[in-house]
């Protein structure tokens, strides 16, 4: 089963861990991406994230597809945040439930970094004097 | 024919609208669009990438695009 949610309001990591939970499972793989409070000795104030929802939404279900099939995921759930965030809170769960430990770990991986590739999803990061578009630039 | 463009993230601060019509020749590519964007706007030429989404779907630059089709500017994603 595949859990995919695009959300404006503060994630639960007990929630996305609950889409799939399985009894066949042997391991769960949880991925939890959270506000750091500096970027090169920066001190981050807030992170903006905003995103093209519909593609945003297709893009991790494709991801979320490729891991059940490549890693013959039980269940895999990706939960994305939007809007402001501050230090410390939860940008993105990914919970991948494998019938062995160890694909559970690389399809969880595989996930958090094609995301980052793939998922039209643009995060600013501001500072007490200045904003960055994280990325944009080589 | 006419665009209509959608910008998000750093690709809207560049552009300077969240949507706008844009006009490009009949028949004309993605690469055709990021060229003639590039000319009118610069600073997209300084992205680490610079992509195009038609119908939800990213587009490569020999996609042809079609009188009246929304494309999304997409920059360099960032999210996770």
């Amino acid at each position: 089963m595949i859990n995919v949610q695009l959300l404006d309001i503060p994630l639960s990591v007990d929630n996305c861990l609950q889409q799939v939970q399985d009894d066949g499972a042997g391991g769960t793989a949880l991925f939890v991406g959270t506000v750091r409070n500096q970027t090169q000795g920066r001190s981050v104030v807030r992170l903006e994230f905003e995103a093209y929802a519909p593609m945003a939404w297709k893009e991790m279900h494709k991801i979320a597809e490729t891991v059940t099939t490549r890693w013959k995921a039980l269940h895999v759930s990706i939960h994305h945040r939007t809007g402001i965030l501050k230090i410390g809170e939860i940008a993105v769960v990914i919970a991948v439930a494998t019938p062995h430990r160890q694909a559970a770990f690389e399809a969880c991986a595989f996930a958090i970094d094609t995301l980052k590739e793939t998922v039209p999803i643009w995060k600013k990061e501001v500072f007490e004097d200045g904003e960055v578009w994280v990325a944009a630039h080589p | 024919m006419q665009l209509q463009l959608i910008a998000y993230g750093i690709a809207r601060d560049i552009f300077g609208h969240s949507q706008l019509a844009f006009s490009l020749k009949k028949g004309q590519s993605v690469a055709e669009l990021k060229q003639a964007l590039i000319e009118q706007y610069p600073e997209f030429d300084r992205l680490a990438s610079l992509r195009f989404a038609v119908g939800e779907e990213y587009r490569s630059n020999d996609y042809t695009l079609s009188e009246n089709d929304e494309v999304v500017i997409i920059p360099p994603v960032s999210g996770g």
